[in-house]
Order: C-alpha cells, then sequence, then structure tokens
C-alpha cells in the first residue's frame, strides 16, 4: 500500500495551504470594508502578471546566467500580438494567449544568436537596445498597432466550454483566478524545466560555459533555448497584461519596466522560482501602494525614496533576496519543530 | 551617396556624442576601478547640476567658484555613498550591488523632487555668444566647449590611469582585490577614491548638459542609456573607447535621426549589436580569456 502521508511533509502543506489562502484572497480582502477591492484585485493580478515574467526571466538568468535589460520588449510584443489578433483577426483569446507566447519565443530565440557571442555588460547593451527598439517599431508600424494612440477596447478574456456557456472573465476578481491560474501553470512549468536536463544544462553554462561544453552541452542549443523559454514567459504576461487593461500604448513598456523586472528577480533571489514570485509582488505593491500610505504621502514624492531604501536595505541585508531570507526562517523553522517531535 | 547635408550632420553627432562620451566617463571609471556598474550616475550629474544651480542662483555665485564647489561636495557624496551603501553590497555577489545603485538613482530622484520640485528650469550659460560658422556648418559655443572638456579629460584620465602611482592601484584593484591588497594597496581607499571622482566627473556632465537641455529631476534619463551604449561601443574599461563609442553613437544618431527619424534607436542599437557580434569585447577593449 502506499503510504499517502508520507506526501504530508511541511514544505507539500504548506503550499497547499498557500493555495487554498490565495484563492480565498478577494473573499477575504472583501471582509474589510475600507479597501478598494477592485482597485487592490487589479494591483494584485498586476502582480501575478510581473511574477509571470519574472519566472521567464529568472530563468534565463539566475539559471542560465545571460543578463537581458530588454524583457520590456518581449513583454510588449506579447500585448501587442495579443491584441491584434483579437482585435484585428478576431481570434478569441484562448488562442490568442498561446499565439502571443509561441511569436515571443520565436523573437526570444532570434535575440539569442547574437546573444551566443557577447557576455555579461555587452549582452545586456545588446538586448536593452532590444528593448529600446521595440516601442519605436511599435509606433512606425502605425497601420497595426495604432501607433502612439495604442490599441484600445480590447474584448474580455474568455474560456470556451464547447457546449456549456463560455468563462467571460469580466470583474477584476475574475482577472485575478485567470492571472492565478495561469502563473500556477507557468511555476509548474518553471518548476519542472529547473529540475529537467535542460534546467541543469542552464546552470552548467551560467557556472562555467567551458566546462559546460567540456561535459558535453550543446551551448547553442541550450542558450538560445534559455532565451526562447524566458520570452514565452514574457509574451504570456504581455497577452495578460493587454487583456487586464483593455488597452495598450507604447509607453507602457518602458526601458525602466526593464529595469524593474530585472530588479524583482534580484530582490526575490536568483535562482530560485518561488523568489521571483515574492519579487514581483514586492515591488509591485510597493510602487503602487506606498503613495498611499498615510505618512509617505504627505511629502511628495516620499514614497520614490523609500522604495529606494527598501531596495538597497534588501540587498544589504538579504544578499541572496527574499527566497534566501525565507529558506534560512524555514529551516529555522523545520529544526525547532523536529525538536519539540524528538521531545514528545 | 545621398544628398544629405553631411558636414552639418557630422558636426551635430560629434556635439551629441560629445555628451555621451562625457557622461559614460563616469561609469567607466566607477566600474575599472571597484568593478561595479553604476545605475546611478545619470542622477549624481542631475543632482549635482542641482546643487550647482542653487549655489549660483541662489548665493550669486560666480560660475567658475560653483563649479569648484560642487566638485568638491560631489566627492564628498561619492566617497559617502560608497562607504555606506556600496562596500557593505559589494562582497556579496556583482549583481546586489547593481541593484544598490538603482535603489540610490530613485533616492536622489525623490529627494531631488522633494526639495527642488519637477518644474522644468533654465541653467546658467556657463558661455554666452554666438555660434561659430564655417560655410554653411555650425556649432554651438557650449557644444565646442564640451567638445574640448571630453578631449582634455580623455587625456587626462588615460594619463592617470596609465602613468600615476594611484591610476596603477586602482586598476590593480579592479583586476584582483586580493593580489592588490597583498601587494600593500588599501582596496577600500581605493574603491572610496573612485567613487569620489566618478561622481566628480558626473558633477561636470551635469553642469554642461543641464544647460544644453533643461534642469530637471529627470533630465539624464535618455542620455545615460545612450552613454552606456557609447561605453559598450568602446569597450566599456577604456577612457578613448568611451570616447570613440560616444562620438561614433552620436553621428550615427545624427545621420540615422536625419533619414529615418522613427527609427533612429532602432539602428544605431541594430549597428552597436552588429559591431559587438564581430568584436565581442567593443571597439578598444580587450577581450579577455576566460580560464576553467
Amino acid at each position: 500500500m502506499t503510504t499517502w502521508w508520507r506526501w504530508c511533509t511541511l514544505s507539500n502543506v504548506v503550499t497547499l495551504l498557500g493555495l487554498g489562502v490565495v484563492c480565498l484572497v478577494p473573499t477575504i480582502l472583501g471582509l474589510f470594508p475600507g479597501i478598494p477591492l477592485g482597485y487592490v484585485l487589479y494591483l494584485v493580478s498586476l502582480g501575478l502578471i510581473y511574477a509571470i515574467v519574472a519566472l521567464g526571466l529568472n530563468l534565463l538568468f539566475g539559471y542560465a546566467g545571460q543578463f537581458s535589460l530588454g524583457h520590456a520588449g518581449f513583454f510588449a510584443i506579447g500585448a501587442y500580438t495579443s491584441a491584434i489578433l483579437t482585435t484585428r483577426a478576431d481570434l478569441p483569446f484562448i488562442l490568442a494567449l498561446p499565439g502571443a507566447g509561441l511569436l515571443t519565443a520565436a523573437i526570444g530565440f532570434l535575440l539569442g544568436l547574437p546573444a551566443l557571442r557577447l557576455t555579461g555588460l555587452y549582452l545586456a547593451i545588446a538586448t536593452l537596445g532590444f528593448g529600446l527598439s521595440i516601442p519605436q517599431l511599435i509606433l512606425w508600424l502605425r497601420e497595426w498597432t495604432g501607433g502612439s494612440m495604442g490599441l484600445h477596447k480590447l474584448p474580455f478574456a474568455s474560456i470556451p466550454l464547447g457546449p456549456f456557456p463560455a468563462i467571460v472573465f469580466r470583474t477584476d476578481q475574475e482577472y485575478y483566478y485567470l492571472a492565478l491560474g495561469v502563473l500556477i501553470v507557468m511555476t509548474f512549468l518553471a518548476r519542472n524545466i529547473v529540475n529537467s536536463d535542460t534546467g541543469r544544462a542552464f546552470i552548467a553554462i551560467r557556472d562555467s560555459e567551458i566546462a559546460a561544453r567540456a561535459m558535453g552541452v550543446n551551448l547553442v542549443r541550450y542558450k538560445t533555448t534559455a532565451f526562447a523559454v524566458s520570452a514565452f514567459y514574457a509574451g504570456i504576461a504581455g497577452s495578460l497584461y493587454a487583456h487586464l487593461l483593455h488597452g495598450i500604448s507604447p509607453e507602457d513598456f518602458t526601458v525602466f519596466l526593464s529595469i524593474d523586472f530585472v530588479t524583482m528577480v534580484v530582490l526575490g533571489g536568483l535562482a530560485s522560482v518561488s523568489g521571483a514570485l515574492y519579487g514581483a509582488f514586492m515591488l509591485t505593491l510597493l510602487q503602487n501602494l506606498l503613495t498611499r500610505l498615510p505618512i509617505v504621502s504627505e511629502f511628495k514624492n516620499l514614497y520614490i525614496v523609500v522604495l529606494g531604501l527598501i531596495l538597497i536595505l534588501t540587498v544589504s541585508f538579504f544578499p541572496h533576496g527574499i527566497a534566501g531570507a525565507v529558506q534560512e526562517a524555514r529551516q529555522r523553522i523545520e529544526r525547532r519543530i523536529e525538536k519539540m517531535l524528538v521531545g514528545l | 551617396m545621398l544628398e544629405l547635408p553631411w558636414a552639418q550632420l557630422i558636426i551635430n553627432g560629434l556635439a551629441l556624442g560629445g555628451l555621451y562620451a562625457l557622461a559614460a566617463f563616469g561609469v567607466v571609471l566607477i566600474f575599472k576601478t571597484t568593478d561595479v556598474i553604476t545605475f546611478a550616475q545619470g542622477e549624481m550629474a542631475m543632482f549635482c547640476a542641482f546643487i550647482a544651480f542653487t549655489l549660483i542662483t541662489a548665493l550669486n555665485m560666480p560660475f567658475l567658484l560653483a563649479l569648484v564647489l560642487t566638485l568638491v561636495l560631489a566627492a564628498m557624496l561619492g566617497v559617502v555613498i560608497e562607504r555606506v551603501v556600496i562596500r557593505r553590497v559589494s562582497t556579496t555577489s556583482l549583481i546586489n550591488p547593481v541593484i544598490a545603485t538603482v535603489g540610490l538613482g530613485l533616492i536622489l530622484v525623490g529627494v531631488a523632487g522633494w526639495v527642488w520640485g519637477y518644474e522644468v528650469r533654465a541653467f546658467p550659460m556657463p558661455v554666452t555668444g554666438p555660434p561659430w560658422r564655417v560655410g554653411t556648418v555650425v556649432l554651438s559655443q557650449l557644444n565646442a566647449l564640451i567638445l574640448g572638456v571630453v578631449i582634455v579629460l580623455m587625456v587626462l584620465l588615460f594619463v592617470f590611469f596609465r602613468y600615476s602611482v594611484i591610476g596603477m592601484a586602482m586598476r590593480a584593484v579592479a583586476q584582483n582585490r586580493l593580489a592588490a591588497q597583498l601587494m600593500g594597496i588599501s582596496v577600500n581607499r581605493i574603491n572610496a577614491l573612485g567613487w569620489g571622482l566618478g561622481t566628480a566627473l558626473a558633477a561636470v556632465t551635469g553642469i554642461l548638459i543641464a544647460p544644453l537641455n533643461y534642469l530637471d529631476p529627470l533630465m539624464m534619463g535618455d542620455v545615460m542609456l545612450k552613454a552606456f551604449a557609447a561605453a559598450v561601443l568602446g569597450g566599456f574599461t577604456s577612457m578613448p573607447g568611451a570616447v570613440v563609442g560616444g562620438l561614433l553613437l552620436g553621428i550615427m544618431d545624427s545621420v540615422v535621426g536625419f533619414i529615418v527619424p522613427e527609427l533612429r534607436t532602432t539602428i544605431a542599437f541594430l549597428l552597436i549589436v552588429f559591431v559587438l557580434v564581430v568584436r565581442p569585447s567593443g571597439l578598444l577593449g580587450r577581450h579577455e580569456i576566460k580560464k576553467v
């Protein structure tokens, strides 16, 4: 007989409990009458979407060691692909979402080719150039993208269920569940990639390209794969972003967004799946909620200072990011529980 | 060849490239000595420009005195930042100090916006007078001044790093901290010096760019991006490289901007990527051979 209770390790139970809690977030928030529920859920959805980008960037940067300052470009391509497919080609959202991911992945693959020769800073500038060029190209391809006006009035995201009525995500609360569902799938995928031979090849390339090649890792294949996979994540997230806002314009995808993505990954913890989630949430919520704190909002611009201070303090005191700190704390708690159990 | 006003475009490009090179110097210098890529350089330049602005307008100081005072203050600011923030972070990993500088940049923008506000101001001109003309080609005196400062700074910094004892110590620290320390170099002091000098360079950048564009907390964003690109194009560890990269980028920008203004940045960066694919360490950078 399989011993099912062996599955009930602390980490699995915590994960399950956590999942239960995030599913109830709208309900819990609804209990507090003072909170503007729609706005907060919109922010949380935004955090979920950025978390998808951060997951992908962490695969590329944290695991494969390839720096990218151009992820806002991938994000934009995903958003625009999805917007054009649903408004101009009248495709349903359920096809536009993977379509955006796949097209972005193909472009990521192409960007991976020059990256074969570039490392570190030089790669950063090449990807930065990519990120800067995409908004310009969007402006230039006016007929398709609507130029500086952007694309608006995107249809609601929906999932058709054959004979049953389709699920339509109209309100912020419904959209929260959509973003959450996609994020859970993508997290699962990321975890599996990390633990597969592909993930190990990424780590080997990060630690030493020459050593990896000597062990038979095909650099061309795995570097381009890393870029394609990372771009796929950003593309999916871009599609979700476009349908969350129902409208996009080139100004949404500046270089500062790319820098934000890198910051999320580093704050959360490099080479950690959960770290990407922590970092994305922390930065998104801080950026949007700090202005609303009572003391901070009294002084103009103080929130930028507070945000900067938090960045510096985090990298000073948690060099392995939030995920590193969480892991340490968890090990400490686990040890204590074990001691208690032995004592019983 | 296309019918273009080539001479004027190239002069405009050189003027623009001078800005990029100037802004790149500080980044390259800090990277050369402390191995940290700073994203706060533009904000430092902005902050120092505001300090100079206050000295000149509120305290009625003459321009040169304000410049010297700002340079001193900037150097002190750099040393303090190294001591308080960077030294604590730089031992942990390579990327953490970079994020710390992003945070620093945010703090500087926030404080500047808090103290001086977000309205756009005009910065007093360091030189006044009609632009120089040769035939149909025009060059403003301010742009000429910037180009002159860039050339002088390039030569000074090049000589400093190549021949002076402190410059050599700085290069040694950048190459190998431990070995440098064993040779009797105080690594902490060299790092502080690097940040002091880098921030003083930021002050020069800010004071020269502010009269050309305008003065506000977000004035350096675009210039800094191009400065990074210029530094990388030139090789990132070389001062002449930063100048060559900056001037080339400026000329590309000006010529491409004349033909297809919408795709200015796109084509400039495509060319950079092309150059980097051919020479992966930039034009004047030395290719490092890594050992396992």
